[in-house]
């Protein structure tokens, strides 16, 4: 555990140095909310989808936030020296997870923050319990996810193109899941809240499978080869 | 220990052509077949009583999901051997590969196909049916692995990296089919006019199903045999044995 | 030298590596005993880097026998990785942390206190602003030093650098050498390749000269 949050620590520290997350994700995320906006241009529709669109918006920034997670590692082999040498790979995984998971959840939190503003949604108390849940879980499923298929590209020619093709399809049940969720928390009269936890105990299973499978393939996946 | 002398099996390979008499023997079984599918699906099969001659394109469609299925448990299986078994993981990697390759192909076809007959029968290229949209997504799935094949990566890196993808596409969809399925419960649309594409099957239909599963699946082993040989190949091309090699760098000590 | 395979930290018979089937070592022989000081010489493509990826855990053995620290590169090169440190091309460090938080990072893995942190800063000269300054502003010099001093908080017994040099200048080279010296006196191996002739022969290290993937030339 010491060296997951060793690793965790550090990534986070190094990500508060260079301010990546304040000053180039947050206003792309909540740049893709306000063209959502302009492009459906009806404000009952924007209500209706608002759920939908803040987890599309986070679901890009966490490519963004993985790779950078990988760019910190490999540019000057600092993830050989990690791997080859002292830490569990498994370890690494896990506090590489912290790590972006911590970033998205100031990242989600920031995006329903815009939904509310933007798209005029509202919250009541009962919705908030479920949201808090739903966001904890799906946020951990999109970072347990980003990191695996991060590793599946890292150091590959092309990655940045190649990410988002191999994730996004694995994340399609999170964003159906998170989407649902959080429609129900928002309060929608298409979803009850019943459902709405439904929904959050599949990204609860969702986030457990993909943390397991990558700490079962991590080791494999960044072996140094000839 | 990783295999970067030339591939096992190469020896037993006729190094002019990919085909043995084994192979030769499937390709004319599989064109066989396939010819009496096509007479037997356009000539002696009757037209459905609802769906009329839409109903032949079944006779495509049905075989070709099954093969595509059938080619991406195969990837999976061996891209399992290929991280196990250290010493053959290459041989392995090209099964798996040459296997997602035709089953992209094939899965293709299922879906052109699939959408044609949803145009004839319920009026609309598609439907967020959750067969179909989970269909839709292990299609993207295996091409997104198709890209990480092409990577320009040591045989090794890439076997290691396309091989936990395809273990991980496994573990997918199961969880995009459950996903999608819950998903589609909630607001089932009353639009679709038929019913869920079900067929009454009398004898012969079936048999010829039954026929086009047989062909294209021979027409699968026979495509992947052939791929999977035609990357050894490519693969020993320009690597000479490692005792040549060596003793090519034992020369080059002289020289100098 | 005695030569055996019980006492010596480096044992290769005949190794060969094929990386993409092109046998960069192509069957060298070598045996390097604790607390040694190796340079590592040879012609560009003689096969330096790859022997120590070899011994490193990096590169897969293709042939012939290989053990470091007692450990057989033909079976678990994974294990051989934990003692061993490799420092190539690349530092290794994280840019943004400072020479003393990349440091405290290492030592955090390994379970190493704060007072060994700041012991070893000061053996490398890391002392005072230069501990706080980040990797990323520090000169080639620095940065290899917080690299070595890494090794150093992980007390990995064979260090295996490769161009430990390059583009440092005369005061870094012989800080770097004074630094070496004392890693050895301490019972750590050190194996580097170098281009560097050594003009003071008090001072040489043994001298092991490849070509063509094979060893030509071990001068003590």
């Amino acid at each position: 555990m010491r060296n997951v949050f060793a690793v965790a620590r550090k990534d986070v520290l190094i990500e508060w140095r260079a301010r990546l997350l304040l000053v180039r994700v947050l206003p792309f995320a909540l740049l893709v909310l306000v063209l959502f906006a302009v492009a459906l241009d009806s404000e009952a529709l924007l209500t209706r989808a608002a759920a939908g669109l803040v987890w599309l918006a986070a679901m890009f920034a966490t490519l963004l936030v993985v790779q950078r997670c990988f760019d910190i590692e490999t540019a000057d082999g600092a993830l050989d020296m990690l791997l080859t040498s002292v830490v569990e790979p498994s370890r690494v995984f896990f506090g590489k997870v912290l790590a972006v998971a911590a970033q998205l959840l100031v990242l989600v939190v920031v995006l329903l923050g815009g939904a509310v503003v933007l798209y005029g949604v509202r919250i009541d108390a009962a919705g908030l319990v479920l949201l808090v849940t739903t966001v904890v879980t799906a946020v951990i499923g999109l970072a347990s996810v980003g990191t695996l298929y991060g590793a599946v590209v890292a150091q590959l020619t092309g990655r940045d193109s190649l990410l988002p093709l191999l994730a996004m399809p694995v994340l399609a049940p999170l964003l159906i899941g998170a989407s649902r969720a959080t429609e129900s928390a928002f309060g929608s009269q298409t979803i009850d809240l019943a459902t709405g936890w439904a929904w959050t105990s599949l990204l609860a299973v969702f986030g457990v499978v993909f943390a397991a499978a990558g700490a079962a393939s991590f080791a494999t996946l960044t072996e140094p080869d000839a | 220990m990783s295999e970067s002398m030339p591939a096992r099996g190469a020896s037993t390979l006729n190094l002019r052509g990919t085909s043995t008499p084994a192979t030769r023997i499937i390709g004319v079984l599989a064109l066989a077949v396939m010819t009496w599918v096509v007479v037997s699906a356009f000539f002696f099969t009757a037209p459905d009583v609802v769906q009329g001659d839409s109903v032949r394109i079944m006779y495509a469609h049905v075989p070709a999901a099954w093969v595509a299925y059938l080619a991406f448990v195969t990837t999976a299986i061996a891209s399992g051997f290929s991280l196990v078994r250290r010493h053959r993981t290459l041989g392995f990697d090209r099964v798996a590969g040459a296997s997602a390759e035709v089953g992209v192909l094939f899965m293709g076809l299922a879906l052109v196909t699939g959408s044609l007959w949803g145009r004839l029968t319920w009026g609309t290229f598609w439907q967020w049916d959750p067969r179909l949209t989970t269909t839709l997504f292990l299609f993207i799935t295996y091409v997104g692995y198709l890209a990480v094949r092409r990577i320009d990566a040591s045989p090794e890196r890439r076997a290691k990296r396309s091989a936990v993808l395809a273990l991980l596409a496994v573990l997918e969809i199961p969880l995009v089919h459950f996903s999608v399925v819950l998903w589609r419960s909630l607001h089932q649309e009353a639009s679709v006019l038929n019913p869920d594409g079900d067929v009454r099957l009398d004898g012969l239909m079936l048999f010829t199903l039954f026929s086009g599963v047989v062909a294209f699946t021979l027409a699968f082993v026979w495509l992947v045999i052939h791929r999977q040989r035609l990357q050894t190949l490519v693969d020993l091309q320009g690597t000479v044995g490692l005792d040549s090699a060596l003793a090519a760098r034992a020369t080059e000590a002289v020289l100098r | 030298m005695p030569v055996g395979s019980s006492g010596s930290v480096i044992h290769l018979r005949d190794a060969v590596v094929a990386p993409a089937g092109f046998p960069a070592l192509a069957g060298a022989t070598l045996d390097v005993g604790a607390g040694e000081l190796v340079a590592l010489r040879g012609a560009n493509g003689a096969g330096k880097t790859t022997l120590l990826r070899l011994c490193a855990g990096l590169a897969p053995l293709a042939r012939g026998a290989a053990s470091v620290l007692g450990v057989d590169l033909a079976g678990n090169r994974a294990t051989v990785r934990r003692s061993v440190g490799f420092v190539g091309h690349r530092n290794g460090l994280y840019g943004e942390l400072t020479a003393r938080e990349n440091i405290a990072f290492v030592a955090t893995l390994v379970g190493a206190t704060h007072d060994e942190v700041e012991v070893v800063l000061d053996g490398f000269g890391l002392v005072g602003r230069l501990a706080d300054t980040r990797a990323s502003a520090l000169s080639a010099g620095q940065r290899r030093r917080t690299a070595l001093a890494s090794l150093a908080i992980r007390r990995a017994r064979l260090w295996l650098l490769d161009e430990p040099h390059a583009a440092l200048d005369v005061d870094s080279r012989q800080q770097l050498d004074r630094v070496f010296r004392e890693a050895t006196a301490s019972g750590v191996t050190v194996v580097y390749t170098t281009h560097e002739r050594y003009t003071d022969s008090q001072r040489m290290p043994r001298t092991i000269t490849l070509d063509a993937g094979r060893v030509v030339h071990d001068h003590a």
